[in-house]
């Protein structure tokens, strides 16, 4: 039988659900909804539930008796329009595990499963076309949801798998078009040379591949696992390119080779000493495809992932911070812009955001740093980055796997979810990826993974494990693949626990269920491990052996389904060879007078989507738990300037800390990717600077989101994108430790194509020793004179300036490496004797946005001359202060150090060009009269009023 | 004398157990995280703390509603040890999903056992989401607590919460607080008038932050001290004089103060 209990508010009080509705209902031009109620439905299931049994469950658990009441076995009370919605079966929904619990601990045994339904009530002269709408656009998504039918049967019933059917694919005889339907059937996403070189390889053992063995082929070499493009052979502008990871990236830190770096590109994340008991771990990845789709879910499991990279790095690190960096359309774009197939960025928007929020608070990781950019190219391809960092004590930083451990699968159990995630990440999007890629969404269960850290760390301390690596892309294939390469393995599959019943075993081998991490366990430990795990209610299972025989075999039910020579399987990939094409753009150039007053242009730089205030989304991240917050995202007189990084202390007993900050501008990638690379490191290093950071102690991370680089130009630019890579981590001394890349985010309907910008995310963590230095860049008091540190460029391309005037120009700023690196050392010095009162660096809106941001952030007012600003040849007064060249600052200091700060910065370019005044009015001076005047309230309400709601 | 020992309650979804210990460490206890399966399995019996600290987090992910299944299993597999705890008159802190736990346990601020007897709650803010901010706090004068005994009027703290709407069933429950000093802490603007959002982050009836037992014993608040030791936790340290040591601790000393004497 099954039992209903609805959950209504008590009418009178808030429902900030349903206005949340009403309101964007507004949005899509339904205005006539009066009110809308949300109720939440839950369902039982038993085979006999007595009244008893149900009331207890609604009176003690489900209803909270100020606010709420309980209807119990009642479909329909109101005279409003009704949408009950629910999950799909099998998405796994974490509220029922947590009634489950509840269940158990009240000693009720009738119930078997429950279910959760939210009801939306809505009242109004709503049209049925109207209310189709409303559902279609809000209240459901259909990837993971259904409207639900009064007589339908809300549980699933899944039949077990009877006995064993080995299933072999012919692909002996296959041709080549042959080879390419069965890869596109099967969604493999193999090549016609992956394809051959598999079929070679079981030509030559003489039989046909198990679906199991051609699933695993297709996991482990996909471009997400084993980066292809970046590996493969590159023809470039006629030059040949034998790996660009290598050629590039790798290269500049084996060349760095500094002595802090202690893993780099090898493990789940790279690692650098913090102090003589502690390395910090940084990973950033992206999770753009599921995004698109379905952004809470697609968001969430983003998060969710690369914790568990910092779980598995080395002996597992306990994750210190998160960063999440996004870009979507602009929230203002009218629907019938939309591509068919896609969700409005606005939706995106909320989804991603409430998705790494629900997952990161409830991790207890504070959020620390971030960014949005924003750009109508990004409407079919949304890109989300994920960042982690995590602390670990010094002997827990590697890993090794020997012959007899046991492989032990811990934390959630697996299902359906996520299956060929891996592979269709690394294909388009299409209008159809709606319908065709269902089963690759996957909603996170963050407590889940929070039992998990807990007892992981506690099991790691204990030194009861030898290895561990997360359950990610590919899922139990990757994950035991990569840890037995050296030593082989053997696995039972039907011993891994499911969700439910009807899983095929290679379904099982390859999911990509959240919440997994597979650990190396000598036998001798297994029981106590085992104990630990049990302890605090985390699953922990063996699976299998890792033997030592170099194979890896797949058994199911004792029969063998699968089994690899290792090497083939992990070196067997044929290398892609590709043509990279690059030249220079000609854009057309802006011809426009220099207006008489700068002070419009400002404010409207102030509210471009990418300048303007993030606070809504900031405010919605715990960035204070874990008790370590030194500079926090927001900061100033009213805590809400946009400060430059993050500092945190992970140890609360010293003082020692990390600073976190970030540099990306793909509008200076569609230009010239190298000096979009170029540009990014110089901001993330910049931002570092700014906030008091080290250079000299800085490691970068990479992330690529890249177009279809199959195609040559797209490649070309992610050629270019690297070289400046190289060139900037060898210019600033700060090497790459990890990275990650995603190169086919391009949307494709009918015959047109959308492709993102170069999209190269540059994230950087340093060290810093005494916290107590950070500097932040709200202006302090009256009084203090203001510097200009870096020198002014005509360098336009790409600024937001010309973007105000239409056009994006040709001439990205690019970085004068020696004297950067000079700048920042020199100031760094200077903030290290705490002679800066505000530093803070100038970017997007060059240094017009910086003097605002700092004068409305600290409610001082300034008065500049723009005429002293160093600059290197005769400028326009606009340019001058809109500029975007690199390795600039603005400093305040007070009288009394000038002179000591004018000695440490004399050998960079440096003026002083203004002082600040309790005036609450920002005033820039051109050679011929005022150019700028304004109130500080008004800046400030031009940068906020954009995305202050959403 | 040996440290009075408290005991940092952890459960799946706990997240702030770890700077709580350093704060209740940091006041001179000898804290203990401890999880509830120890202690319902008798393993670990609470009858030898002094304090219980159930801190922050998201106790079974806020699923329901926030606190109530860690409410749950509390009432339902501690048994009476809670109630033992608090006839005791040994000390009790709620912090943020801490405090909502307590408040759905029936402990406090009034005690109750029938679940339709509930007379407070904490339910949704009314912005509709999760915010991290810091606000201005009005320690009430003639309140019974313990935990702020000779505490400066005015105090800062961060928040952070999606649930954090303090209401009580009816006027009368609100007037039984008050009379009683139970109401402890409530948001105020700036300046220390009538707040409004987001000075009071949730819209809680009365603006209160924080509410006690009639003992004093037991304390829940929405606001983390645990978040703010040290001057360096403060948003604005950079620009503004501070003492060293954040509004946080006081809370913390008290309660050592209090153990120590016991």
């Amino acid at each position: 039988m099954v039992r209903r209990i609805t959950v209504v508010p008590r009418s009178g009080l808030a429902d900030s659900r349903g206005e949340g509705v009403r309101h964007d209902a507004r949005d899509l031009g339904v205005d006539s909804i009066t009110d809308v109620r949300v109720d939440d439905v839950y369902l039982f299931e038993g085979e006999d539930i007595p009244d008893t049994d149900i009331l207890r469950i609604a009176e003690e658990l489900l209803t909270d008796h100020v606010t709420q009441e309980a209807l119990i076995d009642e479909l329909s009370l109101d005279e409003g329009r009704v949408v009950e919605v629910a999950y799909h079966h099998g998405v796994m929904d974490p509220v029922e595990e947590s009634i489950m619990k509840a269940l158990g601990d009240m000693g009720i045994t009738s119930v078997s499963a429950a279910k959760t339904m939210r009801r939306y009530v809505i009242e109004g002269d709503v049209t049925p076309e109207q209310l189709a709408l409303v559902t279609d656009k809000l209240l459901v998504n259909k990837i993971i949801q259904r409207v639900a039918a009064p007589d339908e049967d809300p549980f699933l019933h899944a039949r077990p798998v009877e006995g064993v059917t080995r299933v072999e694919v012919a692909l002996l005889g296959l041709s080549d078009d042959e080879l390419l339907q069965l890869s596109r059937d099967r969604f493999l996403s193999l090549n016609l040379d992956e394809m051959r070189a598999i079929q070679d390889h079981y030509r030559s053992l003489d039989r046909n591949p198990t679906d199991v063995e051609l699933e695993t082929f297709a996991q482990t070499w996909s471009e997400h696992c084993v980066h292809k493009t970046f590996r493969g052979i590159i023809n470039f502008n006629g030059e040949t390119i034998d790996n660009l990871l290598k050629q590039t990236i790798v290269r500049a830190t084996r060349e760095l080779n500094h002595d802090w770096c202690v893993s780099v590109f090898e493990d789940n994340a790279g690692v650098i000493r913090f102090d003589d008991e502690d390395n910090v771990c940084f990973k950033v990845e992206t999770h753009n495809f599921p995004s698109s789709l379905e952004p809470y879910g697609g968001a969430g499991t983003g998060i969710g992932g690369v914790i568990r990279d910092i779980l598995g790095t080395g002996l597992g690190a306990k994750p210190i911070a998160n960063t999440d960096v996004f870009c979507f359309a602009p929230p203002n774009m009218k629907l019938n812009e939309l591509p068919p197939g896609t969700l409005h960025p606005r939706r995106i928007m909320k989804g991603v955001v409430s998705g790494v929020r629900d997952y990161g608070n409830r991790m207890g990781i504070p959020t620390v740093n971030g960014s949005v950019f924003y750009d109508r190219n990004y409407v079919g391809n949304p890109i989300v980055y994920c960042g982690t960092v995590g602390i670990m004590p010094k002997e827990c930083s590697f890993k090794k796997v020997s012959d007899g451990d046991k492989i032990v699968v811990v934390g959630g159990r697996t299902g359906r979810d996520g299956i060929h995630g891996a592979t269709l990440s690394s294909t388009e999007v299409t209008e159809e990826s709606e319908t065709t890629s269902s089963h690759a969404v996957q909603i996170g269960n963050a407590i889940q993974e929070k039992k998990m850290l807990d007892t992981l760390i506690a099991a790691r301390d204990r030194g009861l494990y030898t290895a561990v690596t997360d359950c990610g892309a590919g899922g139990l294939s990757s994950a035991v693949g990569e840890m037995g390469e050296e030593t082989g393995a053997v696995v039972d599959l039907e011993t891994v626990p499911l969700k439910y019943a009807g899983l095929r075993y290679w379904e099982i081998w390859i999911s990509e269920a959240q919440e997994r991490m597979v650990l190396a366990v000598p036998p001798e430990k297994v029981d106590e491990l085992l104990a630990v795990f049990a302890s605090e209610n985390v699953e922990a299972t063996v699976i299998g052996t890792f033997t030592g025989s170099g194979k890896l075999t797949l058994r199911y039910r004792g029969v063998v389904v699968g089994e690899f020579d290792g090497n083939f399987l992990h070196k067997g990939v044929p290398r892609l060879e590709r043509t990279a094409t690059w030249s220079p753009k000609q854009n057309p150039e802006p011809d426009f007078p220099c207006p008489s007053d700068l002070g419009g242009p400002l404010k409207s730089i102030l509210g471009a989507w990418n300048v303007c205030s993030k606070e809504w989304i900031v405010r919605q991240y715990d960035h204070e738990v874990q008790g370590g917050s030194v500079v926090k995202p927001l900061t100033g007189a009213a805590n809400d300037g946009p400060s430059d990084a993050s500092v945190i202390r992970p140890k609360l007993k010293s003082m020692r800390g990390l600073v976190i900050a970030n540099g990306i501008n793909p509008k200076y990638g569609v230009i010239d990717p190298y000096r979009m690379a170029l540009s990014n490191i110089d901001e993330a290093l910049r931002n570092v600077t700014a906030t008091g950071g080290d250079i000299t102690r800085t490691a970068l991370l990479d992330n690529f989101s890249w177009g279809n680089t199959t195609i040559p130009d797209r490649l070309g630019d992610l050629v270019r994108a690297a070289q400046g890579c190289y060139d900037g981590a060898i210019g600033f001394g700060a090497p790459f430790i990890s990275g990650k890349d995603s190169l086919r985010n391009e949307f494709i309907y009918g015959d047109k194509v959308i492709r993102i910008p170069p999209t190269l995310l540059i994230s950087a963590v340093s060290v810093m020793e005494d916290v107590s230095k950070a500097v932040t860049m709200d202006l302090k008091r009256p009084g203090s004179l203001l510097a200009v540190v870096g020198l002014t460029r005509n360098e336009l391309g790409g600024s937001h300036y010309f973007e105000l005037h239409g056009a994006l120009g040709n001439t990205v700023p690019g970085v004068d490496l020696q004297t950067a690196r000079a700048t920042m050392t020199a100031l760094h010095a200077a903030m290290d004797d705490r002679l800066i009162l505000a530093c803070h660096d100038c970017s997007e809106g060059g240094l017009g946005v910086a003097l605002a941001e700092m004068a409305f952030a600290g409610g001082i007012g300034a008065h500049v001359d723009l005429n002293t600003v160093p600059a290197e040849s005769a400028m326009r007064d606009d340019y001058l202060l809109f500029s975007e060249s690199n390795s600039r600052f603005v400093i305040e200091v007070t009288p009394e150090n000038a002179a000591r700060v004018a000695e440490i910065l004399s050998g960079v370019p440096f003026a002083w060009i203004g002082e600040t005044a309790e005036t609450g009015r920002l005033v820039i001076d051109g050679p011929r009269g005022t150019l700028v005047s304004e109130n500080l309230g008004d800046l400030k309400e031009a940068w906020q009023q954009p995305l202050r709601t959403v | 004398m040996a440290k009075p020992k408290a005991l940092i309650l952890r459960t799946a979804g706990t997240n702030c157990d770890m700077e709580s210990a350093y704060a209740a460490e940091t006041a001179g206890f000898d804290p203990e995280r401890v999880h509830v399966n120890r202690i319902a399995s008798g393993e670990v019996s609470l009858d030898g703390y002094h304090f219980l600290f159930i801190p922050g987090g998201f106790s079974y992910g806020d699923d329901v509603a926030a606190g109530k299944i860690m409410a749950l299993e509390l009432q339902k597999r501690l048994g009476d040890a809670l109630l033992r705890f608090e006839e005791r008159g040994r000390l009790v802190l709620g912090v943020c999903n801490g405090f909502q736990v307590l408040i759905k346990t029936g402990l406090m601020p009034f005690h109750f056992t029938r679940p339709d007897d509930t007379r407070a709650t904490l339910t949704n803010n009314d912005s509709g989401k999760f915010e991290d901010r810091w606000v201005h706090i009005e320690v009430e004068p003639n309140n019974v607590c313990v935990f702020t005994r000779g505490m400066q009027p005015r105090i800062q703290l961060p928040v952070a919460h999606a649930e954090g709407k303090f209401l009580v069933k009816s006027p009368s429950d609100m007037r039984e607080l008050e009379e009683n000093g139970q109401v402890v802490l409530r948001y105020v603007s700036r300046l220390g008038g009538q707040p409004s959002y987001p000075e009071d982050p949730n819209g809680s009836m009365g603006h209160i932050a924080g509410v006690c037992n009639r003992r004093g014993t037991i304390f829940g608040l929405m606001p983390h001290p645990e978040r703010f030791l040290s001057r360096i936790n403060h948003p604005r340290w950079t620009r503004e004089d501070l003492p060293e040591e954040g509004d946080g601790a006081a809370f913390f000393r008290n309660a050592f103060e209090y153990c120590a004497g016991m």
